[in-house]
């Protein structure tokens, strides 16, 4: 496929505000999970949660958008000098030529619980309530194209946890098919009761930090994250980091539970190789999904070992951050994209003792050294599964 | 532009019952009645699942399933695209009900459905197909997004995909903060070349101005169209009934259009 350069990110999770906090957490291995202490969620976990989204109402002409899915959207394009590079990509391209592509599997579902909270005696919900600006699945979206003023090709996709990956492969096939020359993708998930209190229902959820891929993990910690990219059709003297593939695929197995034998996220990483032009030999490091309950870990491990045997390096960094859901895609992405950078392969967070039953070569300390190509799952309920594949210059 | 073909339409709206009905009905041959439709479960679905499935899942998969068997046989590759504005509005109100009680308590079958791409996640199952599928929103432009993201991965990736449309009413109280007049599903394939099913040429434009979005000349319909954003198909489904040569224009978000000049084949 076409490669894409990639021009500008940003990111905010419980793991820093902004790229530089949170390549320094990764290096310093300083996690951003807390004991969980989100209101109205009893529940005995830990969470990554962002700081300072309570006082970051959206007002003015925003107001209608006000929600905390939103303020953390928000919050993302304040970090990494992302206005300007948005501004920049505006004036060399038209605004009707910028794709729009945003995942969010809960949006602002918040907003709609805690207004079901203050129904009046006819059951009726407040007057101050907005469906469209904060739980209405396009609310981020619409309010991201209105605030940045694109005219593009928009939507949300919403396939669970792989939705923010997903939107890199909308960029390029928009881009490829001609529709667009540039498109502005990310993520935004925040935390709420729903994702709390269903995972929970579940028995997803751990009690302690999670551990990814450690012989006693016993479950996620739900995150929230928000994360955006610029990606471009590669000019004469592009120069940076590069999308070199992607690779969507269903597991066609269970709602929930991913295919025993990985064999959903082994056809989407495949995929990637396959439009990149690249032997797994090729792949420098795996930024795993490693969400950390026993079944995910597993059966990635086993869609890893048939696709790159067990050399490879790889790792979850989801003790940093939590599981973002719907933002863990844009979220990791970007860890991608640091790596490249700055030629880092981070360990698995919290990865004590790692499972026998695993044998992929995961990491338990990171590594300073050349990185050129990264591959980053992500998979979700439904069996949505996608890989992306980044890359230092193209092939 | 785009330049593609479409085939195997498919539809589940009040009055509207499966394509060979419906096309009868667009077409003028017979009049519009717009009884409720009767939720059933499709028969594709394994018993487990039909018995797991949610009203969206059912409806979504009623026209992926009438839509699949009418088109050519190439499962295999076939990739989908779903694009609903709302998903389950009965799950979203459930879980949004438990979670305002003093103990708040969500059931796992419930939350697992309620996920935008629940439908997919079933036909998958159902179907047995590991080809790529994604799940979009675009509030009342969800179908007008699906149906030019089809078109893009079409073209792109030269394969062909399935686009499913769909959205359900909500309840109350959630009723009057979105009305949607009806249940609504429709379904189309579009593919890169033409094959034995192909219906129609089509190109596909997208505009940066406004324009004057094609509307229903049956003013139940055009009710329908307005009130429900999978029913937004509806000028394109009649095009595909009648037809006819001409231009479907659909809303793009306010200020945008998308264009598509129809050729019967």
């Amino acid at each position: 496929m076409i490669p894409l350069n990639i021009t500008a990110h940003t990111t905010v999770s419980a793991a820093g505000h902004g790229g530089s906090e949170l390549f320094d957490a990764l290096v310093e291995g300083r996690s951003g999970l807390r004991k969980n202490d989100f209101p109205h969620a009893a529940i005995d976990t830990w969470i990554g949660r962002v700081e300072g989204l309570e006082q970051a109402a959206l007002e003015g002409d925003w107001r209608e958008y006000d929600c905390r899915n939103n303020r953390l959207a928000e919050m993302a394009l304040q970090q990494d000098d992302f206005l300007a590079a948005v501004a920049g990509l505006k004036q060399r391209i038209a605004s009707e030529r910028i794709g729009l592509f945003i995942g969010s599997s809960t949006s602002g579902i918040l907003s709609t619980e805690l207004a079901y909270r203050r129904r009046d005696e006819h059951g009726t919900l407040p007057a101050d309530y907005h469906y469209r600006g904060t739980h209405d699945l396009y609310s981020v979206t619409g309010y991201l194209r209105r605030r940045l003023g694109l005219e593009g090709p928009a939507f949300t996709v919403s396939t669970a946890c792989s939705s923010s990956a997903k939107v890199f492969a909308d960029a390029q096939r928009h881009i490829a098919a001609g529709l667009c020359d540039a498109a502005f993708v990310g993520g935004v998930d925040s935390l709420c009761l729903t994702t709390l209190y269903g995972f929970h229902s579940l028995e997803l959820v751990s009690e302690h930090p999670c551990r990814p891929c450690d012989r006693a993990r016993d479950g996620i910690n739900i995150g929230e994250a928000a994360g955006f990219a610029i990606v471009e059709k590669q000019g004469a003297d592009s120069a940076g980091p590069v999308l070199l593939g992607y690779g969507e695929s269903s597991d066609a197995y269970h709602m929930s539970t991913p295919h025993p034998q990985g064999a959903g996220a082994a056809l989407a990483m495949n995929t990637a190789l396959q439009r990149a032009g690249l032997t797994p030999g090729q792949i420098d490091y795996i930024n795993m999904h490693g969400t950390a309950t026993p079944s995910n870990d597993a059966s990635e491990d086993r869609g890893i070992q048939s696709v790159f045997g067990s050399e490879t390096p790889c790792s979850s960094t989801k003790g940093w951050t939590g599981h973002t859901l719907g933002a863990a895609g844009i979220t990791e992405a970007i860890i991608a994209l640091l790596c490249l950078e700055h030629g880092f392969m981070p360990g698995s967070l919290n990865t004590q003792s790692p499972d026998p039953q695993l044998s992929s070569n995961i990491l338990r300390d990171s590594r300073h050294t050349g990185v050129q190509r990264v591959i980053s799952n992500s998979f979700g309920f439904g069996g949505s599964n996608c890989s992306l594949i980044f890359g230092t210059a193209p092939c | 532009m785009l330049r593609l073909f479409l085939e195997a339409p498919a539809v589940a709206a009040p009055g509207l019952d499966g394509w060979p009905q419906a096309a009868a009905v667009l077409n003028g041959a017979t009049p519009y009645e717009g009884t409720a439709l009767a939720r059933v479960a499709p028969e594709i679905l394994p018993p487990t699942e039909r018995r797991r499935s949610s009203a969206t899942t059912k409806l979504a998969l009623r026209v992926a399933r009438e839509s699949r068997e009418s088109g050519s046989p190439q499962d295999g590759e076939l990739a989908t695209l779903f694009a609903s504005a709302n998903g389950d509005t009965e799950i979203l109100h459930q879980l949004c009900q438990s979670l305002a009680e003093a103990e708040p308590m969500v059931s796992p079958m419930r939350f697992h459905n309620s996920v935008h791409n629940a439908p997919a996640g079933y036909w998958s199952i159902a179907s047995g197909s590991m080809e790529a599928s994604t799940s979009i929103a675009a509030y009342d432009d969800s179908f007008a997004a699906g149906l030019l993201s089809a078109a893009v991965q079409a073209s792109a990736e030269q394969r062909a995909v399935m686009l499913v449309t769909y959205d359900i009413p909500f309840p109350q109280p959630l009723a009057p903060c979105r009305p949607i007049v009806a249940d609504c599903a429709v379904a189309l394939r579009l593919t890169p070349q033409r094959s034995r099913h192909t219906l129609a040429e089509c190109t596909l434009r997208f505009s940066a101005e406004a324009g004057e979005a094609s509307a229903m000349a049956h003013p139940e319909l055009e009710a329908l169209r307005t009130g429900n954003p999978a029913a937004r198909a509806l000028p394109l489904l009649a095009a595909l009934a009648r037809q006819q040569e001409g231009l479907v224009v659909f809303d793009y978000q306010g200020g945008q259009s998308l264009l598509l000049e129809l050729t019967p084949c």
